[in-house]
């Protein structure tokens, strides 16, 4: 059973239209996945896509004008607000994506300690601190006197210390060196390893790839593809969703091509497939309806041309497709 | 700790500045004084004008030096006050420096009583405010803090004596002790009943600033990330505002109360006016009124102190207390 399961996900947020009207604009919807004890997920996708809300809905601490709607299961029990309540820092834990999320008058040691839910937090943190190589005097800083690559160990550490089985990191890679880069990934492989379910938020796939197992695609708030980290190998041709192939494409050494088009903002999504109007094998019946997420070769899509190995000799889905219309 | 040198220089480099201010402070108000309609010898005489003749004013006017240039007469004043000497006060009949000694006594208490109510209720105020954001409680704090600030204090002075002294009676109309009564037999008691609404009418004007500044930063503090990882590590509201808000929110706000003494100072002078209060405020605006020169420039220099200390003392906090300039420069 999976530790952590995510279905038809949905956050919006209320906002001012004019001075009298109120409007629900959503962010999220149909967002579905499932991370295993084990298991390193990586959620990629462009910013603008929903990928931080995706980690503070998970955690039950979005903002006030925020609401989130849908099932999100711990080890196949779902969690409401309150229960959500109860197991933050506890079961699942953040590591946030920069310093900045350290209060700036606290000492970091202190900041560890506050995690901690044993009843040594002292010798816990200089535990971990002595694990991930960070010097003992370490714990007597100040947020600013980290380097990047110290302040990456000091915020996976919170998470090391609390001993949560579900792990959720937010970006944790920009602005790191290639080597603080794979050090931060390897500590979440090794949490992985260590039987947690590991979810990696971000917008690097190139790195997040050498750790991850899975990897969910989001596009303008919706999953569009769960795909094997293996899928994502040569020209892109064994990954299911046009836009997973395009983002795949698009880095500098894989042809570097860009996607023509911008994704919709959010209250400005089309009525059928998003991806529809930038998607070059669109049909009319792409605009039809959303595809529902459906399973192709050991992952699953949200597109209704994807289509299994076997087709590729036959018809292809989509003609198939446009028959049954 | 903080390097004793570099508290030593920080000292010195505002023991400087202090000095180039008093020069800065002591020509204007020298020259004001000097430009405007007082006459030093009519203030002196006062009453007995009819009787003294043209000549015995120049006399006096000579022997007091007042026929010299105002530069000279600057010069031999400030050295004066160089040396200790701020003259005498010509409607107490004593040295300047005595007076403003027994008066800033007094001032002290209504200050330093009005200083802390205003501390202590603004940064709860305005803690709560932040806490309950957009609450009917939230709405009321900000409501009655742009009232008030807009409200002048001596206004305030005279409402607030009106309905408790003159309706209800509660506390006397002014003055800093009972009128007709023996300065031995005067109690303590005596004195705090007058102090009472002095010092009120002065912090609740004070209570507007430091409210809505804890307010404001709690807000800031509250939507930072820091707080946000905060609540995703469970932590609750209550313990949140213990951990994060106070640290963040209580040195800006300590800053922003020592750098209020200016505020003090002037609502001191208008309240103290309003109510009679023997203090400082209303020795200088008897020494305006009456022309007593000598204690009106001493009162400006004892002022700018006053005022430079609170603002080297916020100055200082800063930074000894945040460690972000404390080991940023120690390192």
């Amino acid at each position: 059973m999976p530790l952590l399961e995510i279905e038809r996900l949905a956050v919006s947020f209320t906002r001012y239209r004019s001075r009298w009207g109120k409007e629900k604009v959503q962010v999220l919807h149909d967002v579905e996945f499932s991370v295993d004890a084990g298991e390193v997920v990586a959620v990629i996708g462009a910013s603008g896509s929903g990928k931080s809300l995706l980690a503070h809905a998970l955690l039950g601490i979005l903002p006030e004008n925020f609401s989130a709607s849908g099932t999100i299961r711990y080890r196949g029990e779902p969690l409401d607000a309150e229960r959500l309540k109860q197991m933050r820092g506890k079961e699942i834990a953040l590591v946030p994506q920069s310093v900045r999320f350290l209060d700036p008058l606290m000492r970091v040691g202190a900041q560890v300690r506050l995690s901690v839910r044993g009843d040594d937090p002292y010798a816990a943190q200089r535990e971990v601190f002595h694990r991930y190589g960070l010097a003992p005097e370490t714990e007597n800083m100040y947020p600013f006197q980290l380097s990047g690559g110290m302040a990456r160990r000091v915020l996976v550490s919170t998470a090391t210390v609390s001993g949560a089985r579900v792990i959720i990191a937010d970006e944790p890679t920009p602005g790191l060196q290639a080597e603080d880069v794979r050090e931060a990934l390897r500590h979440f492989r090794e949490h992985a390893d260590a039987g947690c379910a590991v979810l990696v938020i971000t917008h690097d796939i190139e790195s997040v790839l050498t750790i991850a197992d899975r990897v969910v695609v989001l596009y303008a708030g919706t999953t569009v593809e769960i795909a094997p980290a293996a899928d994502f190998t040569g020209d892109g041709s064994r990954l299911r969703h046009p836009y997973s192939r395009a983002l795949w494409q698009a880095l500098p050494q894989n042809g570097f091509t860009p996607i023509p088009g911008t994704q919709p903002q959010p209250g400005k999504w089309p009525s059928g497939c998003l991806f529809a109007p930038r998607c070059d094998q669109a049909s009319p019946e792409c605009t039809f309806s959303r595809p529902e997420l459906r399973t192709v070769r050991a992952g699953q899509v949200r597109c209704i041309h994807a289509h299994s190995e076997d087709d590729e000799r036959g018809i292809s889905i989509d003609e198939a497709a446009s028959d049954g219309i | 700790m903080y390097g004793l040198r570099r508290t030593g220089a920080f000292f010195v480099r505002k023991a400087a500045r202090l000095v180039t201010l008093l020069i800065a402070v002591s020509i204007l108000s020298f020259s004001l004084v000097s430009l405007s309609p007082i006459d030093p010898v009519q203030a002196y005489i006062g009453a007995d004008l009819m009787r003294v003749g043209a000549e015995q004013r120049e006399n006096i006017a000579a022997y007091w030096g007042l026929d010299a240039p105002p530069p000279e007469r600057y010069l031999r004043w400030a050295s004066a006050v160089v040396r200790g000497d701020l003259g005498t006060s010509m409607i107490y009949r004593e040295p300047v420096a005595k007076v403003i000694q027994e008066q800033f006594f007094h001032s002290l208490l209504l200050m330093l009583a009005a200083w802390l109510m205003s501390g202590v209720i603004g940064f709860l105020a305005g803690s709560l405010a932040a806490m309950k954001k957009d609450s009917w409680f939230d709405r009321f704090i900000v409501w009655y803090c742009y009232t008030l600030a807009a409200t002048p204090a001596f206004w305030l002075g005279l409402v607030l004596m009106v309905v408790f002294s003159v309706w209800l009676g509660w506390f006397p109309v002014g003055m800093g002790v009972p009128a007709g009564v023996l300065a031995e037999q005067v109690t303590w008691l005596d004195k705090l009943e007058h102090l009472v609404l002095p010092a009120i009418t002065l912090s609740i004007v004070g209570i507007a600033p430091i409210a809505l500044h804890t307010r404001q930063k709690l807000i800031e503090v509250l939507s930072s990330d820091y707080v946000l990882f905060a609540r995703a590590r469970g932590e609750t509201p209550l313990s949140i505002y213990r951990r994060h808000g106070l640290r963040n929110i209580a040195f800006p706000a300590l800053t922003l109360q020592f750098a209020s003494f200016s505020e003090l100072f002037g609502g001191t002078v208008l309240v103290e006016h309003v109510f009679s209060y023997p203090g400082l405020g209303e020795a200088m605006v008897e020494a305006g009124l009456r022309g007593d020169v000598p204690l009106l420039l001493g009162i400006v220099l004892f002022s700018t102190v006053f005022v430079f200390i609170g603002n080297a003392i916020a100055d200082f906090i800063y930074r000894v207390i945040d460690p972000r300039l404390r080991e940023a420069q120690a390192s």
